[in-house]
């Protein structure tokens, strides 16, 4: 698998960790609730398609980068800067 | 039909003609008592102790492959009962009991071999962790022995000890671990609980799951509708998908763990060994194939296969362990999907919807778990009370933040086991 970087182009999956969902971009606040905060931290989609990952490139620039992917297939259909991969 | 010393005898003098289909192909009835979605190791053994223990055989196991064609036939094989902590080591110790007493209660051969599972230790730190685990599965009532340097040497003569990084200073052995033919396990159960009057359904995949004022009715089926009263979700690999049916998201991501398997080889290696260290483990199976494995791929897939990173230090690991397999040929190797949970440890309860019940979350340990699982899951459907040796696989426990059950000690959230 390989993982195009949007500051260093396209690099070996080994020089990025896996962060997981792309949910972690949107932490609710302190006050939202238990339900909330049970759905970021812990309850996911976890689709069998398309999904939106977050990597962080720590083998490279250190970027954290929004991955949009296929569970189905390993297939890598978007990269983007984590910075503008809120939605 | 049964299985005998003397029916093999009587069949093979007289052609073979004598074997019959070990289970029936029936049509799907209209309504159940009781459905279980997922006809892997987990969803026949829970069909299985309905029956037999419970008397329940107006059941069900909806399968939407082939009995034997999911995660049940794609594992390591590994059965052992060596939990530290209190949740796991009840229940692990449970079903390690079952296993014990299997090939006699199911009349079939799942080839139980209890040649003993060895996890490696690297320090002293590492040597007082080993011998603490091997302290409480004493007081569980399993078996541990700790060997120093030369009482492994005397058993595994053919590992490096004296390695830069990881020099082995002894192991922690577990002679009642084993290994078990994966196959054959899910096919005795299916034939245990088809005898008992349980319809497998093959080739029937849930669609949708019926459900009327907080209460399940049945499920949509590519075979048609089937009303039951009671539903069961064992879909590990799958649960997310299967549970969404439900209107349920679950704390569960699906992760890749990839396995290998050598060209046959003469007797070699007589037990299971783990490197943790290396992220390592093999064993040889009665066919002669070093089966061996590592750790996850570490991002989400449903791939059923993984990326060559993995591959190249899983490679690494094992030779660095046991240079002698440098000369093997590897044959395949695979993936299975795994259903991880935030604290590594498996989910067996209630859901909030009357009648569906969940049993889901096995990280990559589900496979000694088959008996334990379905044994305690039926127990559960059967009387909605906990299984006494399951009573911490609770759904809300990540949202409650009681009875994390976090084996490894590296915390409660995704992507961390």
């Amino acid at each position: 698998m390989r993982i195009t970087c949007p500051y260093c182009g396209e690099r070996d999956r080994r020089e990025f960790y896996y962060r997981g969902a792309a949910v972690d971009l949107d932490r609710p606040a302190p006050d939202a609730g238990p339900d909330a905060w049970d759905d970021f931290v812990y309850l996911r989609d976890n689709p069998a398609g398309e999904t939106r990952d977050l990597w962080y490139h720590e083998g490279g620039c250190g970027a954290w980068i929004v991955v949009t992917r296929n569970t189905l297939t390993h297939e890598i259909s978007a990269t983007e800067p984590a910075s503008g991969g809120k939605r | 039909m049964r299985f005998s010393g003397l029916r093999v005898l009587k069949e093979g003098l007289t052609g073979n003609k004598g074997w019959t289909a070990h289970w029936r192909d029936p049509e799907p009835k209209a309504e159940y008592d009781i459905v279980i979605i997922g006809g892997g190791g987990h969803g026949l053994s829970t069909a299985y102790y309905l029956a037999k223990e419970h008397g329940l055989t107006n059941v069900a196991v909806l399968e939407k492959g082939y009995i034997g064609g999911g995660n049940v036939g794609r594992n390591t094989t590994i059965v052992r009962a060596n939990y530290f902590l209190q949740g796991n080591s009840e229940f692990y110790s449970h079903s390690l009991k079952l296993w014990e007493g299997l090939e006699e209660d199911l009349n079939y051969n799942v080839m139980h071999s209890q040649r003993g599972i060895i996890n490696l230790f690297h320090s002293d730190g590492q040597r007082d962790a080993a011998a603490r685990r091997g302290n409480m599965m004493i007081s569980q009532g399993d078996d541990a022995i700790l060997l120093d340097r030369d009482a492994l040497r005397g058993m595994l003569p053919y590992l490096n000890y004296d390695d830069l990084r990881f020099p082995i200073y002894g192991g922690l052995y577990h002679p009642r671990g084993g290994t078990a033919r994966h196959d054959a396990v899910a096919w005795g159960y299916a034939r245990g609980a088809d005898q008992r009057g349980v319809d497998l359904i093959q080739n029937c995949e849930v669609t949708g799951i019926d459900i009327e004022n907080g209460a399940v009715r049945g499920v949509q089926t590519t075979r048609g509708v089937i009303r039951a009263r009671k539903v069961g979700i064992v879909v590990a690999g799958r649960s997310s998908q299967v549970a969404a049916m439900a209107g349920m998201r679950l704390p569960i991501e699906s992760h890749v763990l990839q396995a290998f398997v050598t060209e046959g080889l003469k007797p070699c290696i007589d037990h299971v060994v783990t490197f943790g260290m290396g992220h390592f483990y093999i064993s040889q199976s009665d066919k002669g194939g070093l089966v061996f494995g590592g750790d996850l791929d570490f991002y989400a897939s449903y791939a059923a296969r993984g990326n060559l990173p993995t591959v190249e230090s899983v490679m690494e690991a094992g030779v660095a362990l046991m240079p002698m397999i440098g000369k093997a040929r590897v044959l395949r190797s695979w993936g299975g999907i795994m259903d991880m949970s935030p604290d590594g440890s498996p989910i067996i309860d209630r859901t909030p919807i009357d009648g569906l019940y969940l049993n889901c979350g096995w990280n990559y340990g589900g496979f000694k778990a088959v008996p334990g699982s379905g044994n305690v899951f039926a127990h559960l459907m059967a009387t909605d009370r906990y299984h006494e040796n399951a009573t911490g696989f609770r759904l809300d426990r990540f949202r409650t933040g009681r009875g994390i059950i976090d084996e490894e000690g590296k915390g409660s959230q995704h992507n961390l086991h």
